[in-house]
Formats: structure tokens, sequence, C-alpha cells
């Protein structure tokens, strides 16, 4: 069943010189119930454009993104996101930064906790509620993030490079964390990632972006995400069809940043 | 000069005894400023550094080491003259006694050779038993002297006037007068006593609460009026563009500069000093406010959003939250500013005041009370400083951790 879809969506910034940037040209996509889509891409092909277009904070210049039928119009609660890093609310402890949706919308106290309880336990991070948040290590911080996004129980999850920022082994917890939590909630995610591997890895679809203008190139469908979760993740890394999958991609990229590399219009 | 110079002394003596004292320890590396810490002996030493020098150039019984003091005693000197009866001698004796102190009368009777003199205050002496018209001056201690001319004696040289008196000035000393700089000793006993009886009818706290309540007045006022401004200047392009004019061509006018308008427009009692102070806290509040509300991350915003938050929630737990560090951080800053700007205020016309203690205290040359003056408004201010550092750490403990 499609939860999301996107018809000929187009969005175009003008530039200082007086141009336009095309950052995002002709994408139309269906994205259906419980799908974790990952999409990758060089820098500056409009993974993060598409992404706030999706969660309302910018206008497409046209095309159309519906969501459930009806066109996006603003950010709502029916969309969840996660950032990268740093946009936890600092001056909230983590129970308050992860009941601020249903606290915003009104919801009893006695709720509140049962609920934060529960997220806390999901991400593991029981007996932190009453911390401050920068008090936390970034993977931990990351947690909140998630379990934030969680209580406001939206239809779609939308992270922009949600573990760019964290080292490597970190990362690999919360790789897994991810994929424990799309097994569990069922919930549609969309997630943006610069790692080729994590892209590999979380995505059950593996949508591979290109710039200038920012477009579509591949969409696959992968079998690790599953593989995964649940299972050892590292030994998913390693197999022989995954790797073999990620020269690929990479190679597909590598061109791609050659490509952009070589145009003239690059180097403005 | 000598001052400045011992106190480089004492600053490079003590840092180099330290340095051989204190056991070696590894030094963070050149150039990591967030390793330095103030080093305590430094700290404790600068104190009684100063305190040292201020004591002894000021023959302050508080330490033990003094620069030599102004000269205080007996002394005298020959002198010849020359005239119708013919050349005659004479001597002078000269009692150098403490400002403070009268010349002892019984010890001997200032008369026609006996002349007294505070110390570093010169004296006339007309030696009026060779009154004769037409006798002069012409020798000083066997050397012979012409009006105009100065001749060294014991403790002290002469000048000769041309009216052919003799000007005595005993020797000063490196120690400073009173009147210059009194002793620690005197301005605390200053100190007590104002804080005990008052100073111009008026307690020695109610002086310093006239000028902290004008503070705080000033302050409330600027920040109820700023804080809003500045988050009116942060949301709306059109706030930005009406007010942004006034508040940068407002900015770095310095709030004494306006001193003179407001007293025509305000007067100059409390009316116009609350004015002025108001203005010195407006601005810098505005910039503040804006600033704080500004430099919110985006991120933050767009996730409050996509939480179900109204404007007016991202309002009330994003924006405002999140400007209070800098909020607090122009709180210091616009205190600091009132309270020199207050004191200024006061030297200006005021009926209580810490500024006016100074004035009043200035006018009658009482040095211990300017003295003493200046170490509270210069404590008071520090005080202010550590209790907004401290409650900034209580209440925006997020400050600098986004
Ligand atoms: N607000 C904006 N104004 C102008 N140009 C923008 C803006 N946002 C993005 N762009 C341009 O759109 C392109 C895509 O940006 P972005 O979506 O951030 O890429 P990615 O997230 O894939 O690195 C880039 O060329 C960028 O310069
Ligand atoms: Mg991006």
């Amino acid at each position: 069943m499609t939860l999301l879809s996107l018809h000929d969506l187009s969005m175009r910034f003008p530039t200082p010189e007086g141009r336009e940037t095309l950052a995002l040209c002709d994408i139309s996509l269906s994205i259906g119930k419980g799908e974790l889509v990952a999409i990758v891409g060089p820098s500056g092909c409009g993974k993060t454009t598409l992404l706030s277009i999706l969660a309302g904070f910018q206008r497409q210049s046209s095309g159309q993104a519906l969501l459930n039928g009806r066109p996006i119009a603003g950010p709502g609660r029916d969309r969840g996101i996660v950032f990268q890093q740093g946009a936890l609310f600092e001056w909230m402890s983590v129970a308050r930064n992860v009941d601020f949706g249903p606290r915003m919308g009104g919801a009893p106290r006695a709720s509140r906790e049962a609920l934060v309880r529960r997220l806390l336990a999901q991400v593991g991070l029981q007996g932190y509620a009453d911390k401050a948040v920068w008090q936390l290590s970034g993977g931990m911080q990351q947690r909140v993030a998630l379990a934030r996004c969680l209580a406001g129980d939206p239809d779609l999850i939308l992270m922009d490079e949600p573990l760019g920022a964290l080292d490597a082994l970190t990362r690999e917890k919360m790789q897994s964390l991810v994929l424990d939590l799309w097994q569990d909630t069922g919930k549609t995610i969309i997630l943006i990632t610069h790692s080729v591997d994590e892209a590999l890895l979380l995505g059950e679809r593996l949508i591979v972006m290109a710039p200038r203008p920012g477009r579509i190139l591949q969409d696959l469908r992968l079998p690790f995400a599953r593989m995964a979760a649940g299972g050892d993740l590292r030994a998913v890394k390693q197999s022989r069809a995954f790797q073999s999958r990620r020269e690929e991609i990479l190679s597909t990229i590598w061109g791609l940043e050659e490509e952009i590399m070589g145009r003239p219009e690059a180097a403005e | 000069m000598i001052v400045l110079l011992t106190y480089l002394g004492l600053f490079l003596g003590s840092w180099s005894v330290l340095r051989l004292l204190s056991p070696r320890k590894p030094r963070p590396v050149f150039g990591d400023i967030a390793a330095i810490r103030p080093n305590r002996w430094a700290q404790l030493l600068s104190i009684i550094a100063v305190l040292a020098i201020w004591g002894g150039f000021t023959g302050s019984r508080l330490v033990p080491l003094h620069v030599p003091g102004p000269f205080l005693g007996q002394t005298g000197f020959d002198y010849g003259t020359n005239g119708p009866d013919g050349a005659a001698e004479g001597r002078v004796t000269i009692i150098v006694h403490r400002p403070e102190d009268k010349p002892d009368p019984l010890s001997l009777p200032v008369g026609k050779t006996v002349f007294a003199t505070p110390a570093w205050r010169s004296t006339l002496i007309r030696p009026t038993d060779k009154d004769t018209p037409g006798t002069q001056i012409v020798t000083v201690e066997g050397l012979p002297i012409s009006p105009g001319q100065s001749a060294p004696v014991p403790h002290g040289h002469v000048v000769l006037t041309p009216k052919g008196a003799l000007s005595f000035t005993p020797d000063p000393g490196w120690q400073m007068e009173p009147i210059w700089l009194p002793a620690p000793e005197a301005v605390a006993a200053r100190f007590w006593e104002i804080a005990r009886n008052g100073y111009q009818n008026t307690a020695l706290w109610e002086h310093l609460g006239y000028s902290l309540l004008r503070v705080l007045a000033g302050l409330v006022l600027g920040a109820l009026v700023g804080i809003p401004l500045g988050y009116a200047m942060a949301l709306s392009g059109w706030f930005r563009g009406w007010f942004d004019p006034i508040v940068e061509f407002m900015r770095p006018v310095p709030p004494l500069a306006l001193i003179p308008l407001i007293i025509i427009w305000f007067g100059i009692w409390e009316s116009g000093k609350i004015v002025l102070l108001f203005l010195a806290a407006l601005w810098i509040m505005v910039i503040a406010a804006r600033s704080g509300a500004s430099a919110v991350r985006l991120s933050k915003v767009h996730a409050a959003y996509s939480l179900g938050a109204s404007r007016m929630q991202v309002l009330r737990h994003i924006l405002i939250p999140n400007s209070l560090p800098e909020i607090f951080t122009g709180l210091r800053v616009a205190l600091g500013v009132c309270w020199g700007t207050v004191v200024a205020a006061e030297l200006v016309a005021a009926e209580k005041g810490a500024g006016m203690m100074i004035l009043v205290a200035s006018k009658f040359q009482l040095t211990d009370i300017v003295v003493m003056g200046i170490i509270l408004i210069g404590i008071i201010g520090y005080a202010i400083d550590i209790l907004m550092r401290w409650a900034e750490a209580r209440l925006v403990p997020w400050k600098g951790r986004g």
C-alpha cells in the first residue's frame, strides 16, 4: 500500500549570479507502508532538499508530493524527523525532549511518563530520563532523537544523515538499533546517508541519486536489511554479495563525482 | 615611575621565586589556551603586591618595608647677611612635623629663630633679628647665594626669593603625601567610621544601596523593553528594518555622552538617572535578545514543528530558552555598564550614592574617602559579576553545549 508518492517533483534555487540551480529534477517515486528506504548520493545531489520538502519545511517549485493521498502542505506530526546532531533541545532533560510532541499536544502527564519509559527502554536508555542531554555522548543523543521522533507516532520517519557524526563503533550499534526499531514498529523510514555501506545495509530499498540536476539514478531492492535485522550485522557486511554490491555502487558514485568534476558548471 | 618599577620588580621577583620553589609540573603545550588556569599563587601575590606598594609608599604601619619617608624632626642652617650694619652671622632652627600634628610647643618656642613646617610643605623664613632695612642674606651654610638661587641645607633646601626671604623645603622622601594617597589603614579607619556614622547624613549602605537601586531599576526597565524588542527584531523583517538603524546608531554612543541631553530633558535627579541607565541597558539587551534568538539552529525549530508545536510553542519552548545564555551574558554586560554609568551620573549630581560620596569628598580633599569609595565601587562591581556568573551556571547550565 502506497504511503508516499512523488510526481515530477522539481526544486529550483536562484543562484547569486542570477541563474538557477536545479536541485531536484522531475523526481517520481512511490514508497509503500513499512519500507525502509536509504538514499545515497554525492553531496549536492539534493538529498536534504528532497527530505525537507517531504517534511514540509520547503515547498517544491513544481510537481506533487502526496502523503496518504494528500498533498504535503507543511510540517506535521504525521512525519517525524531525525537530524544529524544538535537538534535536541539542550535546555530540557532527556524525558522532556522525548515527550515534547505529546506535551505540546496536551497529552496527560501519566500517559507521557509511561510513553517516555517505554521509548527509552526501546532505544536502550533506561534510567537516563532525568539526565541533561548535553551530558550524553553523541550516540546516546541520537538515541534520544530517535525516541523523540517515535513519541509522535508518525507514519513516516525522515532521517538526514542521522549517524553521520558518530564514530565507527557507535555507528554500527546505531545501525542495528535503527533496524530493530524498523522491525519492531513497522514504521516507514527514509534515511539519507553518504555512507555506501550504511545505505546498503539499512536500505531494504536503495535509491542512488545523482547531482546537477538532482535526480534518481538507481532504485534497487536489497536483501541485506532483512538479513541483518535481528541477526549479525557484521557478518552481513562481510558477505560476498554485500561486498560486490558495495563495489558496484561505489564505482557508480565514483563515476558521478568524476563526471561533475569534468563539467564546467561544476566550478561555480 | 618608581612605583611602576617597584611593581615590575615585584612581578618579576615573585615569578622567578615561585618558579624556583614550585615543583616542575608538565606544562600545557604553548598555545593550548583552554588549558591555562590562573595561578593561585599569582592571584594571592598580586593582591599582596598592590597592598605592599600602597603601604610602602604611604608609610603604612601595616607593612614592614617602606621607601624613605619625608624628613621629620629638627634641623637648621647658618646664614650670613650683609647690610648697612656690616656683615653678620645667624642660625635658624626648623621643626618639621607631620601634617596632621601641631608642632610641640614645649620642645622649642617658635619665634624669631625657630620655625615650624609640616612635612612636604615649604615655609618662608625671614630672620627678623637682622631686620634693619637694606640687610640682605648673602650666604647660606657658608656659601654665597643670590636671589632666585637655591642651596642645599641639612634635610632640605632653601631658595632665596627675589624679596630676600628664604623659602625652606624639607626633604620630601619618596613617600606620598596623605592628601595624594592615604595609607591603607587610614582608608580602613575611614571606612569603619563611615560605616558606623554615615557620610553627609546618610548611612554608607544607603549611599551604596541608592546606586544599586538605580542600576536595578534601569536594568529591569531596559530588559523589559529590550528583550521583547530584540525578539521582535529577530523574528520579523519589519521590526528589524524599522529598529535596526536606531539600534545600530545608538549602540556605539557611550551612555555618558547622553548625560547632558538627559539632564536637559529629564532633569538632574532620579528620573534622569533612571532614564540614562535604562538607555545604557536597553541597546545591550536588544542586541543580546536578537542575537540569542537568531542563533537558534534551524534544525531545532524544524524538529519542534514536526513534533506538532505551534508558533507560540516554538517561541516559548525553543526560541526563548535557546536565547537565554546570550540574554544572561547581555545582563552581565549591562550590569557592568550600568554600574559604571551610575557612578558617573552621581558624580554629576546626586544627594545620595557612591559617586556623590566620592565627589563631595574630593571637594574637601578627603582623599581617604575617595579611595575608599573607589575600592567599594570596584568590590561591588566585582561581586555583581561573580553573582551573575554563579546564577548563569545555575540557570543556564547548557550554555555553549548545544
Ligand atoms: N536554500 C538554498 N538556496 C540555494 N541553493 C540551495 C539551497 N538549498 C540547497 N541548495 C542547493 O541545492 C543543491 C542540493 O543541496 P542539498 O539538498 O543540500 O544536497 P545534499 O543534501 O544531497 O548534499 C546544492 O547545489 C545546493 O547548493
Ligand atoms: Mg545534506
